[in-house]
């Protein structure tokens, strides 16, 4: 309780600074949009940092922009600050374009990864700068900065050097310093990253709670997922630079649209399996009911299924048990156990709050429900390529050998061909001298028995990899295709 | 675009302004006028006179000296600061201040004072100067530019490489060697050519601590002979000469750090 | 004793060459100045070198004049200096780190030999060899000493200070002197440090840019030393060893202030 008051009292001054007429038009506006993204795309130099974004941020959301290093969150946030402009697209922040307008002039604040707080100005001329800037008169300043103090609970600190600060502290303060000047939108990049544990928890329930009472809109960056699913109202999951999916935590947790999402937003057994027919999975060798629809017959499809979502039990009750498998591994997570099962040459990890040991033979049950089917994106590779001769075809930029090809009919256009490669066909070698062309391990996905691997190869495009062999994030390979497993076809 | 353009301006129009007197050294080098700044027509006698050592002894003489003194100061200074920065690094904060301190005195007394100190310290001690008193004051105020130079390399290593060596087995003076040495050597390479450009440059400590046993340096030289009214002309080619050959060097170095950093 | 022998066996022994050395070449010929400064030919103590300074006001006036040269270099040099610097750590890394050592460069050609080129590039413009020309040479002779540390800082600076001034609102103008100016202050002072202490201490330089018109401080020492008068000497490097004390005193002040909180050494 004791919290909530200085809360309340900025509450008030709130009130008071944007005059009656706020409440109103916040009640009328309630779902337009106060942030549109529009086809916006970043390049830096050849690199792509977005994509082809689109985006809408009602008023007062927490909207959490979400995803790796690097999958283009942070451009994004700093695209709607102003601090990069986008090379496409426009930005819209109140239904007015600011896709080129400068920062000071946009109508947001941020709060930094690093804070950056001034090293040459103590917490009160901090936190006073921008209304310093907009030459307010001293004592309504003064009011402010200490409201603003209040309600990060940083009262009495107004005199320190932010040097002498801890992180937890100067964290405080660059929230103080960015909502100070009542933004329409506040930006925050990371803001907990630094910190840790225990303090990054308090802090996202503050923020939470602060969210609540300016009632403004609140965009956040991170990496963290827990985080996210914490605390959006709305979550943006991003790879790649574009987005994946957008949707409630719920929504995201519960109904990933991809096998990135699923891996990326808490633990899950991603499976290869076969749609037999509506209602109907093939996966594990087994048929299992489930709830999806419309995916069509014998279709490929991935099996998302949550470690909680899957019911353990000692081998003895056969009849029950729609998976038998032996325990790998147990191990304590602090409230529940999770154990790896292998069934079937598949691996499941297992959430519980019972301990199965490891060699102990247990059954697995799933509810149809708790199945999760998500359609595949694709199911070989696919590329673009022209023959050379009868044996050498070309793509991915590289000469590959390839079954030989009846070239004689020369009304067939040799130059546009479709090239096709299983994914468990291409070979990847520990040394990149030795492949054909080379590449990069940027995204693993463990698929119950075996690896599914994104490599970025050097011509730019993205070849889609079986294996069974461990590789880490960010491995150089060899790539090399057998010429038997080249599947040529003319468009 | 436009502001853009009016920076850069700014800057070239002060690198030209910086440049222009040694431009006019160069130029002025290809002729034979007496004075510099008259143009008598193009020509190489300057160069010729100054190859042939006989013409200009003392000259050719004074820039001998004062690439010895620069090459031994310099060694010394680079080996002495090395191990006082590894030394000092090894001391409590407090013992660290003190040695900084120290450290920094022949930095901040500038010239004169170094020179005066140099002096008066070797006329107090009945010691006749020359060679060896010139060599002595240039690693003075040379060590501690090497200091510098090595402090930050040590800081910035990792303070669990020396155990890490220990740990595999090394003796303390292997890890030093294998270890700690290959840190520091861009630091010691950049504190020795610091050492080496201050020494050949310095004029204030050696004019008082060269003596008057006849010992010429390229400073001295040059200064006694503007006093006597203008440069003698050879003057110009060896101060060409100089600059070209630093600045073919400096251009190979970097481009030599930048293929490595790639 | 036995804290002696670990003390040899660490590596906080290898301070002992260096230590030795500087006391021999630094520590006691500064003592000896002092030594000297109060004494007279024949070794007495007296304090006349002194009084004879402060009796003399052509010393007196060198002096004061020699400080008002090296604050009009200093000036000179910051304000040329640091949009020179400010440009530079604008442009690309590449780009800006040639130009960096083009701006180093002219410091390998001998300082007597650039200070005379300065000369004739004067008589070759025609201008009149004197105060100008004793400015002009001065802070063409220490310009790159200022370029070098503010760029420095500059370039160090972490660049979300600045995104955080735009965020706030803050114009490039405030951005600049609200915060880059600020912040470059480390730099600027080193930058004071490496141009102000050896402009006060120079001499020929102004001898031949002036033509033995204008005498510089350190021109008077050397005179004095030069004909034998080592206690009068003695005596003005003191007072000149005090400037250059009082000044770095003021100087690492700023300097804590602005490093407060960042170092762990």
């Amino acid at each position: 309780m004791e919290e909530s008051l200085p809360v309340f009292v900025f509450w008030n001054e709130l009130k008071c600074n944007f005059a009656t007429g706020f409440y109103f038009r916040e009640m009328q506006s309630e779902n337009r949009p106060i942030i549109e993204v529009k086809n916006v795309s970043k390049y830096f130099d050849d690199k792509t940092a977005l994509d082809n974004v689109s985006l809408s941020i009602r008023k007062g959301e927490f909207v959490t922009i979400l995803g790796p290093s690097g999958c283009g969150k942070t451009t994004l946030l700093r695209l709607i600050a102003g601090f990069q402009t986008a090379s496409e697209g426009t930005i819209l922040i109140n239904g007015k374009e600011i896709t080129q307008t400068p920062p000071h002039k946009r109508p947001v604040n941020t709060v930094f990864q690093k804070y950056a707080l001034f090293p040459h100005l103590n917490v009160y001329d901090n936190i006073a700068f921008g209304l310093k800037l907009k030459k307010m008169p001293k004592a309504e300043m003064t009011r402010k900065v200490m409201a603003a103090l209040k309600m990060v609970g940083m009262t009495d600190y107004e005199y320190r050097d932010v040097n002498s600060l801890s992180g937890g502290q100067q964290q405080r303060v660059a929230i103080a310093r960015a909502i100070v000047n009542e933004p329409e939108v506040l930006l925050l990049d990371e803001p907990l990253a630094a910190l840790d544990l225990k303090m990054r928890k308090d802090m996202q329930m503050e923020l939470k709670e602060m969210h609540k009472t300016l009632g403004i809109t609140f965009v956040y960056v991170t990496h963290d997922q827990e985080e996210a699913l914490t605390l959006s109202d709305t979550i943006v999951v991003m790879s790649e630079g574009k987005i994946q999916q957008i949707g409630t935590p719920t929504d995201i947790y519960n109904e990933p649209v991809n096998a990135f999402v699923a891996d990326f937003i808490g633990e899950s057994n991603i499976l290869n399996g076969t749609m037999v027919r509506d209602r109907l999975v093939n996966f594990c060798g087994k048929d299992f009911e489930c709830v999806d629809e419309g995916f069509g017959e014998d279709v490929p499809v991935d099996v998302v299924i949550r470690p909680e979502d899957l019911y353990i039990f000692p081998a003895s009750d056969r009849t029950k048990a729609q998976l038998q498998g032996r325990v790998q591994s147990c191990i304590f997570k602090g409230v529940h156990y999770e154990m790896v099962v292998l069934c079937d040459g598949y691996e499941f990890v297992v959430q519980d709050y019972h301990a199965f040991e490891a060699g102990m033979e247990v059954g697995l049950i799933v509810k149809p429900f708790d199945i999760h089917i998500m359609k595949k994106e694709r199911i070989c590779n696919t590329f673009e390529g022209r023959m050379i001769d009868e044996n050498h075809v070309e793509f991915l930029g590289c000469e590959f050998e390839c079954a030989h090809v009846d070239m004689s009919d020369k009304s067939k256009d040799w130059e546009h061909l479709s090239i096709e490669v299983d994914f468990d066909k291409i070979d990847l070698l520990d040394d990149s001298e030795d492949g054909i062309l080379t590449g990069e391990v940027k995204f693993i996905l463990y698929k119950g028995n075996h690896y599914h691997l994104t490599v970025l190869s050097d011509w730019d495009e993205d070849v889609y990899v079986d294996t069974n062999d461990v590789w880490d994030d960010g491995d150089r390979v060899g790539i090399s295709v057998r010429p038997e497993d080249i599947r040529v076809t003319v468009k | 675009m436009v502001k853009k353009i009016l920076m850069q301006t700014y800057l070239w129009i002060l690198l030209v302004l910086l440049y222009a007197p040694i431009l006019i050294i160069v130029v002025f080098s290809f002729t034979e006028a007496k004075v510099l700044g008259n143009w008598t027509g193009f020509s190489l006698n300057l160069y010729k006179s100054l190859m042939n050592t006989g013409a200009h002894h003392s000259l050719m003489n004074a820039f001998v000296n004062t690439i010895a003194i620069a090459l031994i100061a310099a060694t010394v200074s680079t080996l002495l600061g090395s191990v006082a920065a590894i030394g000092i690094f090894n001391l409590r904060a407090r013992g660290r201040k003190a040695m900084g301190f120290v450290n920094t005195i022949p930095i901040l007394n500038g010239d004169i004072i170094t020179g005066v100190s140099l002096f008066l310290l070797f006329v107090s001690l009945g010691i006749t100067q020359g060679f060896t008193t010139v060599v002595l004051a240039h690693i003075t105020f040379c060590t501690p530019y090497v200091v510098l130079s090595v402090m930050p390399r040590l800081k910035q290593m990792n303070p669990n490489l020396y155990e890490a060596a220990l740990d595999l087995g090394a003796t303390p003076m292997q890890a030093l060697w294998k270890v700690i040495v290959p840190e520091i050597r861009p630091g010691m390479i950049s504190g020795f050519l610091l050492a080496l450009t201050i020494s050949i440059d310095d004029f204030a400590v050696t004019v008082f601590t060269i003596g008057n046993q006849g010992l010429e340096t390229l400073s001295t030289y040059i200064y006694a002979d503007a006093r006597k009214g203008g440069l003698t002309p050879e003057l110009r080619p060896l101060s060409a000469i100089i600059f070209v050959v630093i600045l073919v060097l400096l251009i190979i170095i970097n481009r030599r750090a930048g293929k490595v950093k790639r | 004793m036995n804290k002696l022998r670990l003390f040899f066996a660490s590596r906080k022994s290898w301070t002992l060459p260096y230590l030795i050395f500087s006391v021999v070449f630094v520590v006691i010929p500064l003592l000896l100045i002092v030594v000297y400064a109060f004494t007279d030919e024949a070794g007495n103590l007296t304090l006349a070198n002194f009084s004879k300074f402060f009796a003399h006001p052509e010393a007196v006036n060198t002096f004061v004049y020699s400080i008002g040269i090296a604050i009009l270099t200093t000036v000179g040099c910051i304000l040329l200096g640091y949009p020179a610097a400010w440009i530079l750590s604008r442009s690309s890394s590449g780009y800006s780190k040639t130009l960096i050592m083009l701006f180093i460069l002219p410091m390998w050609v001998n300082i007597l030999v650039r200070t005379l080129a300065t000369v004739a590039l004067f008589d070759f413009a025609r201008l009149p060899l004197g105060e100008g020309a004793l400015i002009f040479g001065m802070i063409y002779n220490f310009i790159p000493f200022m370029i070098y540390p503010i760029y420095d800082t500059l370039q160090k600076m972490d660049k979300s200070y600045i995104e955080a001034a735009q965020d706030l609102g803050a114009s490039s103008a405030q951005v600049f002197w609200k915060v880059v100016l600020p912040l470059s202050m480390p730099g600027i002072i080193s930058g004071v440090m490496m141009v102000f202490m050896p402009t006060i201490s120079t001499f020929a330089i102004a001898e031949l840019l002036t033509m033995n018109n204008i005498k510089l401080f350190g021109t008077t020492i050397q005179e004095n030393i030069n004909n034998s008068l080592w206690n009068y000497g003695a005596a003005l490097s003191l007072i000149m060893l005090f400037l250059i004390a009082a000044t770095s005193v003021f100087n690492t002040d700023g300097n804590d202030n602005s490093k407060r909180g960042g170092e762990p050494w």
